[in-house]
């Protein structure tokens, strides 16, 4: 039926979906999500669960939200502050109105705001009566009892029932936004097949919430967002983790090779192995290791028996890893080490994020002990860095780093699904000449690789290890020179993978005042306060983010040059800054830097940026 | 396995084939010699080709042995060997996987690797070079070195309980071990061979003799003159019986095993070596016997059968594959909600 109320058209829009942990508020805004992407709008999601598996049902801490970012532009944040806000209870509520913009609206289940519910929330007085939401839209819905009305005749448990009001709310954000509900009751139809009684349910709740909507005309106006100008083909969302797990399977697949996956759970890095753990169906080798000790040097087994082999874990895990890194760089063997950074030191804030991870990915070694290191930026780029870490780890043979984070892990970005043909090949150096000439360590000339011989393949019987090794031959050697230029080449090699790299690029001005310098995660945030600093017509400042760390792209220096001013962005107290100081000495670098364990908000990289252009 | 292949150049292989181009250079006289060559000549027999044997190890002298060994090998980090097999093994089954470790290098940094190994039955064989001592780093104490013996970090004797490694390796679900001194070259040689057939985590601890730290600590073992009363060689469906003319064997009392002096009327309850018997208690039992009331028990003494983890993980593998509802990785990312923008 055609939304007949006054339209109001807007770019972007952010809902946050939020209710008691037992509401079905993920699913409620995967939905959402889904349906935001069907109708072309770009987007970026988050969850926010409770830290507690169980915590008790109406309290501030059982509180479960989902924020979702859409629009008619690019999106790259699931959003500062929020325009839509459903609370289904007064926990919801009083947990989350801080988010909300003045002016922005509030769904709420008017039947949750009770007297039980207001006092667990420590609300005296019904904020829906009191007055004091006046600054909002309040849509104060009778959901629970509609819902309960809807459902009367379909003989379900009262459980089932008082769940289908997430629906129900959902019904009046698809009013609000003008969607369509065929999609999602088709989706419910496949997501529920066999359960006739629980597709009804949701169905019946999704409608009821809708036409209430329609006809009370509780909304003020609808919104319009038009769809975003996105490159063509077939989308689906996908959050970092699914998506590096993805990249690794498709490299896999592009060199021919088995894939082996050997890790020891940790949040919020657990899901790669999880997935990878089902796909033995796509012909995938996981072992759940003992430890983050055994799981790295059971990758290690694995990438000499021939595999492309990886091992996932978050910053803990990677302290453990360390001593074993050190032998798959001397050992010359590819290997793939992923990072999901969270907040620390030691256990830290382990569902939070944070970008404090850098320097261990470069430096965490005792020795001289190089690596590829290579940071993600958004949870569908995760594809697209995972299958290049494994590609880069086959090609150059050698271990890499591949940091992402749980900002990265648990958000969700529409993925424009490539067909395994568009992935660059992966060309792994094969030995030509005679067996007589061939060493361990004999290397092709233009990046140094040697050559990966695998047990199974006679007359190449040879021995490796973490003995410092005579060049070609392999045999160990204390030999001063030996050792230096064995040092040199393990960094010739990272240094000459820059080669390969693309050029960085730079948003906005390409030369001007101020250059703003991010890596990884920061990219959201930071190219978003970009993209309104243009449209306010600042013209001179630019940005770039690098996903390439070590080595950094060979233009690196020429863009640092055109600009008067570099700023860094990142969530820790100034690791990248100070890699750059190191590599790029010739520069200034001024920092700015959060560590509060959450993300930055384009808000506050905005206005930092403002204060140096105005300076 | 594979047969046949064995053979380089038509002809078959001999122990120099498995002799790498690098001088040995463990210590004269240290037990570490025997257990290489006897490694060497065991690879000679193998159904599986030259190509397709790798030998791993931690660090220690010992573990040095896979750099003169002509096979695949790394010589990896100290106490992980376990888990790097683990790794290779899984990646591919068809390799025979030989792991070479210390006492310390197994018991006391790779303990838990060790442990994991027993308990999930990957088909690899594990040699423990058990001198009771840390070699490489120059003579302190290991969790396998004695009550009051002096080390270098133990100058007034030691005072820590050692581990019995066929107790931990058997109660940790080892589907084989077996225990043999570094003199005893035949044993030693048809132990690798049974360790090779056996499917399964198979431990073999060798009471190797350190030259420079623990000279002599299993003499009492292996001197000719007390080797006899010393040790139970135990043999597969054969009774329990020692000494120089086979005068004593071991019966039950109760629950626990008891030497007796056999005589006429006292032969009839001793017990028969089952190495099969998949429960654990009287392996267990065995490979604790101690000096000076017991015979210490040599050979074989647990060899159960038992599906691999290898096995078991790729059959699942082939199984999933075969049911998968993804044809393919293409398959996969389009499973869910997807949409089309034009
Ligand atoms: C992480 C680490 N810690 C300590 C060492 C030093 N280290 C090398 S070998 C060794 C002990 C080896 O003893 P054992 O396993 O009994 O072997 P053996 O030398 O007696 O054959 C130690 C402590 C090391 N190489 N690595
Ligand atoms: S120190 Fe002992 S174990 Fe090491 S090589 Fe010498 S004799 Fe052998």
């Amino acid at each position: 039926m055609p939304n007949t109320k006054s339209k109001m058209k807007m770019r972007k829009a952010v809902v946050r979906f939020s209710g008691d942990s037992g509401d079905g508020m993920q699913l409620t805004g995967e939905i959402f999500s889904q349906s935001s992407g069907s109708a072309g709008n770009d987007l970026t999601t988050i969850p926010d669960f409770p830290a507690e598996i169980r915590a008790p049902q109406g309290s501030i801490g059982g509180v479960s939200s989902f924020q979702i970012q859409i629009g008619g532009t690019e999106i790259y944040t699931p959003g500062d502050e929020v325009d839509v806000l459903v609370a289904l209870n007064p926990a919801a509520l009083s947990a989350n109105i801080k988010f909300l913009k003045p002016g922005g609206t509030i769904i709420a289940d008017r039947d949750n705001f009770n007297k039980k519910y207001l006092k667990k929330a420590g609300y005296n007085e019904n904020p829906l009566d009191d007055g004091s939401l006046h600054d909002y839209q309040v849509v104060p819905a009778p959901a629970s009892s509609l819902t309960k009305d809807a459902l009367k005749d379909l003989g379900l448990d009262m459980q089932s029932v008082s769940r289908s009001k997430n629906m129900f709310a959902l019904g009046i954000v698809y009013h609000l936004f003008n969607r369509p509900m065929e999609p999602t009751i088709d989706f419910f139809e496949k997501k529920f097949k066999g359960k006739p009684k629980i597709i009804q349910a949701n169905m019946r709740a999704l409608k009821a919430g809708y036409y209430y909507a329609e006809t009370t005309d509780v909304l003020p106006a609808s919104i319009v967002i038009p769809p975003a100008d996105l490159p063509k083909g077939t989308y689906r969302n996908i959050d970092g983790n699914t998506a590096i797990a993805w990249g690794a399977l498709a490299a896999a697949k592009k060199s021919n090779k088995k894939l082996s996956l050997s890790s020891y759970p940790i949040t919020p890095a657990s899901e790669i192995l999880h997935e990878i753990a089902a796909r033995k169906d796509q012909g995938a080798i996981v072992l759940q290791a003992e430890d983050e000790i055994a799981a790295i040097s059971a990758a290690i087994g694995a990438s000499y028996a021939g595999n492309l082999s990886i091992t996932s874990t978050s910053g803990p895990g990677v302290s453990l890893k360390t001593e074993a890194m050190g032998l798959a760089v001397i050992a010359e063997l590819p290997l793939v080490v992923i990072n999901v950074q969270r907040s620390g030191p030691s256990t830290g804030l382990p569902t939070k994020t944070e970008q404090g991870d850098l320097s261990q990915a470069l430096y965490g070694r005792h020795g001289e002990a190089p690596m590829i290191v290579i940071a993600a930026s958004s949870p569908d780029d995760c594809f697209f860095y995972g299958y290049q870490a494994c590609r880069l780890a086959m090609e150059h043979m050698t271990p890499v780093v591949l940091l992402s984070d749980s900002y990265l892990a648990s958000g969700k970005s529409p993925w424009r699904i490539p067909s395994l043909d568009e992935l660059p090949d992966i060309n792994i150096s094969e030995f030509n000449g005679n067996l007589e000439d061939w060493g361990p360590y004999l290397r092709e000339q233009k990046f140094l690789n040697r050559y990966w011989k695998k047990p199974g393949e006679p007359g190449f019987e040879h021995r490796i290890g973490g003995l410092e090794k005579e060049d070609i031959s392999g045999h160990l050697t204390y030999d001063p020179e030996n050792h230096e230029k064995m040092v040199q080449m393990r960094q010739d090699k990272v240094n000459r993978v820059a080669k390969k790299l693309p050029n960085q690029e730079v948003t906005g001005a390409q030369s001007g005042d101020l250059l703003v310098v991010g890596w990884g995660s920061s990219y959201g945030a930071i190219n978003a306060a970009i993209m309104e600093l243009i449209e306010e017509g600042h013209h001179n400042v630019g940005f770039t983010n690098f996903n390439y760390i070590s080595p950094l792209p060979k233009n690196t220096a020429d863009i640092f040059d055109r600009f008067e001013q570099i700023l860094v962005c990142e969530l820790n107290k100034g690791q990248f800054a100070n890699y750059l100081r190191t590599q790029l000495p010739q520069f200034a670098y001024d920092q700015f830097n959060k560590n509060q364990a959450q993300p930055f908000f384009t808000s506050e990289i905005k206005s930092e940026i403002l204060k140096i252009l105005e300076a | 396995m594979k047969t046949e292949t064995k053979k380089k150049n038509g002809k078959p292989l001999s122990i120099k084939d498995f002799k790498s181009d690098r001088n040995v250079k463990w210590c004269p006289g240290c037990g570490d010699y025997m257990i290489l060559s006897m490694m060497q000549k065991t690879f000679t027999q193998l159904d599986h080709p030259k190509e397709d044997i790798v030998c791993i190890s931690g660090i220690g002298c010992s573990s040095r042995l896979p750099y003169y060994l002509d096979t695949y090998g790394i010589h990896s980090l100290h106490g992980r060997a376990p888990a790097v097999s683990t790794g290779l093994k899984l990646a591919n089954p068809d390799l025979s996987v030989w792991v070479v470790t210390g006492d310390g290098d197994s018991m006391a940094i790779g303990g838990n690797h060790f442990i994991h190994a027993c308990r999930r039955n990957l088909d690899i064989n594990i040699i423990i070079f058990n001198n009771k001592i840390y070699g490489m780093t120059k003579g302190q104490s290991s969790p396998t070195t004695p009550l009051g013996m002096k080390t270098k970090t133990a100058p007034y004797g030691s005072y820590e309980p050692p581990f019995n490694i066929g107790e931990l390796a058997i109660s940790a679900g080892a589907t084989f071990f077996a225990r043999v001194p570094d003199k005893s070259p035949q044993l030693l040689g048809d132990v690798m061979m049974e360790a090779y057939k056996h499917k399964g985590t198979s431990i073999i601890e060798v009471l190797q003799n350190c030259v420079i730290f623990t000279d002599g600590i299993h003499e009492k073992l292996t001197d000719k003159e007390t080797k006899d009363e010393n040790q139970l060689e135990l043999k597969a469906g054969e009774p329990m019986v020692f000494g120089k003319d086979d005068e004593y064997g071991i019966q039950i009392d109760g629950m626990k095993l008891k030497k007796v002096r056999l005589d006429d009327d006292n032969n009839t309850n001793t017990l028969i070596h089952d190495p099969s018997e998949k429960e654990t208690q009287q392996h267990v039992a065995l490979a604790k016997l101690q000096l000076p009331d017991f015979p210490v028990a040599m050979g074989i003494i647990r060899n159960t059968e038992s599906t691999s983890f290898d096995e078991q993980l790729h059959h699942i593998i082939d199984d999933s594959q075969k049911n998968s509802k993804y044809k393919n990785l293409e398959d996969l990312f389009h499973s869910g909600n997807t949409w089309e923008v034009k």
